[in-house]
C-alpha cells in the first residue's frame, strides 16, 4: 500500500510539473507584449521597461520558467491585468463561491442519479429504463449555457419562484452582516448562525445548481445502471436468487455497495469537469466565483488571472484524482496494481 | 473502471453495423443523416437568403418565418440551417486531427512499449489534467477568435484520449500470433505497424470518435458562446444563443431555437455512441 501510494504520488507531481510547464507555455503564446498589457498603451518607455524589468520579460525562456515556478511555490500567482489584485487574493475569494455551487450540484447528481439509476436497472429494457436513459442522455447533450437561459427566463422570470441572480440578497449585507470564515457563504452562515443570509443564498443557489447538475446528474445515472446490470448477471446475484430473493433487494442488497465503486471514481472525475462547466452558468446567475472571473478575465484578455484558474483547476482535478486512486487502492487491493 | 477495448480489438466494423438493435442508437443514427443532409442541402432548404432585412426588425415565429427573425431581421431556420454546416465541420475536423494525432502516437507507444510507451503516456496524462474546456478556453483566449482557432483549440485537448486507447489496443495486439510471426519472418517494424496494428486497432478509435462527436460539438458552441470562436456573420449555433442572450426575456425565439439544435445534434451523437459501444461490447450486449 505505501510502495504504491508512493508511486502515485511521483505520478501526480510529474503531472503537475507538466501542468505548470503547459500554462507557462500556454501563457507566452500571447500575441503582444505582456508589458503593454500591464503598463497601459500610454506608457512612457521608461515605464514599460520598468514593467519589462519587474516581469522579468527580458531573461531567456527558461530563466524565466525557472522565475515562474519559483513564484508560484512561495504563492504569487502574478496580478490580475483588470482587478489589479494579486490572482492568489481573487482565487481565494472566487473558488469558495465555485465550491459551495459545484458541491450543491454533485449533492443533487448523486441523490437523483443513483436511486434513478437503480430504477432503470431495476426495470432494464421496460418503460422505466427508456425513460431514464432517454432523459439521463438528454441531460448530458444539453448546452448548460443554454439551460441556464432557459430556465432563468422561465422559473426566475416568467414564474418569479426564484431570484434572477447573485449569491444572496445584498441589502441582507446591511441588516445581518456575513462574518467569513471558510468564504463559502452557505458554511460561514451556518456556523455563525446567521438565517437570513443562509436562506437566502439556498434559494438563489436551487437554479444555478441545477442547471450545473444536469450533466452529472445524467453520467452518475448511466453508469449506476450500467454496473448494477452488470453486477446482477455475476454469480453471486445467482446464488441470492436461488435463495429466493427478489430482484429489487439483490440490487439495492447486494448489487449497489461493489457498483458503487466506479460510481465513485465518476464522481470525482465530473467534479472537475463540473466546475469548468459552472464557468458558463456563474457568468449567467451572476454567481461570484472563478467562472464570472475567468469571464471577465476573458473579456479582458487578462493573461494572468486566466492561467491562475486555468492552474488551480488543473490541480483540483489532479488532487481529485488522486483521491480517487488512493480511496480505491485502499478499498480494493486489485486496483493497486494497475 | 475497467475498459472494454482488448475485447473489442478484432471486431471489423462491418459486421457491427446489422447488429445494432439498438432503437435509441437508430434515433440517432436517423436524426445525424437529417442533421448532416440539412447541413448539405442549406442553401437549398433555407426559407429566406442568409443577409439581414433591418427594416423588419425581429419578428416572432409564425406562417412566414417558423423560427421567428433575429434583430437584424435573419430568419432564424435559415441561420440554423448554415449553424450546422459550421457545427459539423468543427466536430469533423476536430475529430480527424485528434484522431490523426492520437492514433499514430497511441499505436506507436503500445507497439513499442518501454520507456517510449511511457514517456508518451506520461505526456497525455498532463494533458488530461486538464478538462477539456479550461485548455481550450485558455487557448481561445490567447489565439484570434475564429473556427480555425476553436478547432486547434478542442483538438489540443481531445488527442490524449485516442493515445490512450490506441496505446491499450495496440499493446495487446502486439503480443498476437501473427504479429509474432510477421516479426519472424523479418518484417520491418513500421510495416507490422502499418499493416496488422494500425487496421486492428482502428474499430475501437471509430467508436469513440462517434461517442466524442457530441462533447466536441457542445465544446465548440461554448466556446462559440464565450465569444472566442466564430464571429459574425457566420452563423454558428452557440454564437447565436450568444447573440439572443441579451432579447431573451422578450424575444426568446432567437436563443431557444439555435440552443436546440445544439441540444438535438449533441443528443444523436451521443445515443449512436452509445449504441455502437453496446454492440461492441459483449458485456453490454449480454444484458440489453
Amino acid at each position: 500500500m505505501l510502495r504504491y501510494l508512493a508511486r502515485r504520488l511521483g505520478q501526480a507531481l510529474l503531472v503537475v510539473a507538466g501542468v505548470v510547464v503547459l500554462t507557462f507555455t500556454v501563457m507566452r503564446l500571447v500575441p503582444g507584449d505582456p508589458a503593454v498589457a500591464f503598463a497601459g498603451p500610454k506608457a512612457t518607455p521608461e515605464e514599460l521597461d520598468a514593467a519589462r524589468e519587474r516581469f522579468g520579460l527580458d531573461d531567456p525562456l527558461p530563466v524565466q520558467l525557472v522565475a515562474y515556478v519559483r513564484d508560484l511555490v512561495t504563492g504569487d500567482w502574478g496580478v490580475s491585468l483588470h482587478t489589479r489584485q494579486p490572482v492568489r487574493d481573487d482565487l481565494y475569494l472566487a473558488f469558495p463561491a465555485s465550491l459551495e455551487l459545484v458541491g450543491a450540484a454533485l449533492l443533487i447528481a448523486v441523490v437523483v442519479g443513483i436511486p434513478i439509476g437503480v430504477l432503470a436497472a431495476r426495470y432494464k429494457t421496460k418503460f422505466p429504463d427508456f425513460g431514464v436513459r432517454f432523459g439521463s442522455m438528454l441531460a448530458v447533450s444539453v448546452p448548460v449555457f443554454w439551460l441556464a437561459l432557459a430556465l432563468q427566463l422561465l422559473l426566475a422570470g416568467r414564474l418569479d419562484w426564484f431570484p434572477v441572480a447573485g449569491e444572496y440578497d445584498s441589502s441582507l449585507d446591511t441588516t445581518s452582516p456575513l462574518t467569513l470564515w471558510t468564504n463559502i457563504t452557505v458554511v460561514d452562515a451556518l456556523i455563525t448562525g446567521n438565517w437570513p443570509i443562509l436562506t437566502s443564498t439556498l434559494h438563489h443557489l436551487v437554479l444555478p445548481a441545477l442547471v450545473v447538475a444536469a450533466y452529472p446528474t445524467g453520467v452518475i445515472a448511466q453508469m449506476t445502471r450500467a454496473t448494477l446490470i452488470e453486477e446482477s448477471g455475476q454469480d453471486h446475484a445467482r446464488l441470492e436468487r436461488a435463495l429466493g430473493f427478489g430482484e429489487t433487494s439483490i440490487l439495492t442488497k447486494f448489487a449497489l455497495r461493489p457498483a458503487l465503486s466506479p460510481v465513485l471514481a465518476l464522481i470525482a472525475l465530473v467534479f472537475a469537469y463540473s466546475i469548468v462547466n459552472g464557468f458558463l452558468v456563474e457568468a449567467i446567475f451572476n454567481w461570484p466565483g472563478l467562472g464570472s472571473y475567468a469571464a471577465e478575465a476573458i473579456r479582458s484578455r487578462d493573461t494572468p488571472a486566466i492561467a491562475g484558474v486555468t492552474l488551480l483547476v488543473a490541480l483540483v482535478y489532479v488532487l481529485a484524482n488522486l483521491v480517487v486512486d488512493v480511496l480505491q487502492g485502499f478499498l480494493d487491493p486489485r486496483a493497486r496494481t494497475r | 473502471m475497467t475498459s472494454p477495448q482488448e475485447t473489442t480489438a478484432e471486431v471489423p466494423l462491418r459486421r457491427l453495423l446489422p447488429r445494432v438493435p439498438d432503437r435509441f442508437a437508430a434515433l440517432g443514427a436517423v436524426l445525424i443523416v437529417l442533421i448532416v443532409l440539412a447541413a448539405i442541402m442549406a442553401p437549398w432548404l433555407a426559407p429566406y437568403p442568409d443577409e439581414p432585412r433591418p427594416l423588419e426588425g425581429s419578428l416572432p415565429p409564425g406562417a412566414a418565418h417558423w423560427f421567428g427573425t433575429d434583430q437584424l431581421g435573419r430568419d432564424v431556420l435559415t441561420r440554423i440551417l448554415y449553424g450546422a454546416r459550421t457545427s459539423l465541420s468543427i466536430a469533423v475536423s476536430v475529430l480527424a486531427v485528434s484522431a490523426l494525432a492520437g492514433v499514430t502516437l497511441g499505436v506507436v507507444a503500445g507497439y513499442a512499449g518501454g520507456w517510449v510507451r511511457d514517456a508518451i503516456m506520461r505526456v497525455t496524462d498532463v494533458f488530461l489534467a486538464f478538462p477539456a474546456l479550461l485548455l481550450s478556453l485558455a487557448l481561445a483566449v490567447v489565439l484570434p477568435p475564429s473556427v480555425t482557432t476553436v478547432i486547434l483549440a478542442i483538438a489540443v485537448t481531445w488527442w490524449p484520449w485516442y493515445t490512450r486507447l490506441a496505446a491499450s489496443v495496440a499493446a495487446s495486439i502486439a503480443t498476437r500470433p501473427y504479429v509474432d510471426a510477421a516479426r519472424c519472418l523479418g518484417v520491418p517494424a513500421p510495416l507490422i505497424v502499418w499493416r496488422h496494428v494500425l487496421p486492428n486497432s482502428l474499430t475501437p478509435v471509430l467508436v469513440q470518435m462517434s461517442l466524442d462527436a457530441g462533447g466536441v460539438i457542445l465544446t465548440a458552441a461554448a466556446l462559440s458562446y464565450l465569444g472566442l470562436g466564430a464571429q459574425e456573420p457566420t452563423a454558428e449555433w452557440g454564437l447565436m444563443v450568444q447573440q439572443g442572450q441579451t432579447l431573451f426575456t422578450t424575444n426568446w425565439w432567437i436563443g431557444t431555437f439555435p440552443g436546440l439544435a445544439i441540444l438535438v445534434t449533441a443528443f444523436a451523437f451521443n445515443m449512436l455512441g452509445e449504441g455502437l459501444r453496446n454492440a461492441l461490447d459483449p458485456r453490454a450486449r449480454k444484458v440489453t
